[in-house]
């Protein structure tokens, strides 16, 4: 089953556990229901309409409201350290959460201890606390964009502000990134760069590029990197192998944006409502299950 | 893409500093003009519950027999806030690890006809440049961001509120840097 940790753009959202499903144009979390935005929200949705297609168990959401003061963060960060140990989830999904080093740390002991061990994903915040902590390598995957593999990239960076000018002027040089980031130990096993072309790495280099279909707008929209990050999880925690998973959620991803014919204006609401039928037909095609 | 620099200055790199792996990788120091300005701060900050502390300054930015505060470097934005309302503004702030690090100084335009794109670090902003309206917020990792988003969106940039007033982190502090070149940009 997957587990996704994150935050809601509220602070009176208290702290909720609960299968999650789509209802209309929100999630229904427990008997909590929240607007399909960009952030946690968008990851959820696209992985519930995943787990849907696929005829799956739904996602399984620990989510508290966060508007960045971080104390809805540390109310997460504590209760995932108590609840854990007895749960049993195949896939864990760690995305916005405040970057708090101390926090992250005392998760990763819970996480170490866990059997059978789960696949470990981090995107957004959470991701940020992970190479900051120096723990990167304990995870299965990151899911940066391009600016964010640039702040992997950079050794010295405590928070993508403060990348160095000469790495961020790389940026358009990913392989060299990817292979900086590896190099310092910035990186999970897998790295799947979201961007104008996507990526999948490891430390070997890249495996797999999808550039197509391309929808420049896409790159204005907020969300895109979430449902991405959604999708994959939700593939990897129904059985596939990271590296095909990955195949397909960068295709399916692509193929929804382009469906929802997008202009810099567009919500994320309308790409989430193309996912099922963009999965339907990438899973069709020789990456299916 | 267009790339301009925002900080008038180069950024340096720190020699001989502690990695990212040092366990205040996650703090950073508020530099002052003196020591009076540091303990008020210090009582403030304090009285409403933040994990700070006093200390001496590293020798990258050590000025004499100075003091520094240490204190979530992430929560840059809204410490920032209380301390400008108290009128205590420190000279500036940098990360504990690397104190020569600057923030990133360069902006990234994409013009897409009717849209314009700005991205300061890891924060973009996009605006209808017929009707200013802020059409998407994208990028971002620290909590603040979804917020900051359902703030923005939707409004035009004469009565949005600035990210600098309703954000918290550093994520929210690159968005106020894109708000302010978008706002330049569209003579705002």
């Amino acid at each position: 089953m997957l587990c996704v940790a994150g935050t809601a753009p509220t602070d009176d959202f208290p702290l909720t556990v609960g299968e999650v499903r789509l209802g209309g144009e929100e999630l229904v979390v427990g008997s909590s229901s929240l607007a399909v935005n960009r952030g946690t929200t968008a990851l959820l949705a696209a992985a519930a309409a995943t787990a849907t297609e696929l005829g799956k168990p739904p996602p399984v959401a620990c989510l508290v409201g966060d508007t960045g003061t971080g104390k809805g963060s540390r109310k997460l960060y504590r209760h995932l350290t108590e609840f854990l140990p007895g749960a049993s989830f195949g896939t864990m999904v760690f995305h916005y959460l405040q970057p708090i080093v101390h926090w992250q740390r005392k998760l990763q002991e819970v996480l170490g201890r866990l059997h059978p061990r789960p696949c470990l994903i981090a995107d957004a915040g959470f991701m940020y606390a992970a190479k900051m902590s120096g723990a990167a390598t304990l995870y299965d995957l990151f899911t940066p964009d391009a600016g964010e593999l640039a702040f992997l990239a950079d050794e010295e960076a405590p928070h993508p502000f403060y990348t160095r000018g000469f790495i961020l002027h790389e940026e358009n040089r990913v392989p060299d990134l990817i292979a900086r980031a590896y190099r310092h130990g910035n990186a999970a096993r897998y790295l799947l760069v979201k961007g104008r072309q996507d990526f999948l790495a490891d430390a070997g280099g890249i495996l797999e590029t999808v550039d197509s279909p391309v929808e420049e707008a896409l790159e204005a929209m907020g969300g895109t990197g979430d449902t991405l990050t959604g999708l994959v999880s939700a593939l990897i925690d129904a059985g596939m192998d990271i590296r095909a998973a990955a195949v397909a959620a960068m295709r399916a991803n692509r193929l929804a944006g382009s469906l929802a014919r997008p202009t810099p204006a567009t919500q994320i609401g309308e790409i989430i409502g193309h996912l099922p039928a963009a999965l339907r037909e990438v899973l069709a095609g020789p990456e299916g299950l | 893409m267009t790339r301009v620099s925002f900080f008038g200055f180069r950024k340096s790199t720190a020699g001989g500093t502690p990695t990212v792996r040092d366990v205040r990788a996650d703090r950073g120091f508020l530099v002052f003009e003196n020591t009076g300005e540091v303990l008020q701060a210090e009582r403030l900050l304090t009285e409403q519950g933040w994990e700070i502390r006093v200390m001496g300054p590293p020798p990258e930015i050590r000025q004499g027999c100075d003091l520094v505060i240490e204190f979530p470097l992430v929560e840059e934005l809204q410490i920032l806030r209380i301390l400008t309302a108290a009128k205590l503004s420190p000279l500036r702030t940098v990360p504990v690890t690397s104190p020569l690090l600057q923030p990133v100084d360069i902006f990234q335009i994409k013009d897409f006809g009717r849209w314009l794109m700005v991205r300061a670090a890891n924060m973009k902003l996009t605006v209808d440049k017929e009707t200013t309206v802020i059409v998407n917020v994208s990028g971002g990792g620290c909590p603040d961001v979804p917020y900051l988003a359902a703030s923005l969106v939707g409004q035009r940039l004469t009565v949005a509120p600035a990210p600098r007033e309703i954000g918290h982190t550093l994520c929210g502090y690159a968005l106020q840097l894109a708000y302010e070149e978008v706002r330049r940009r569209c003579s705002v």
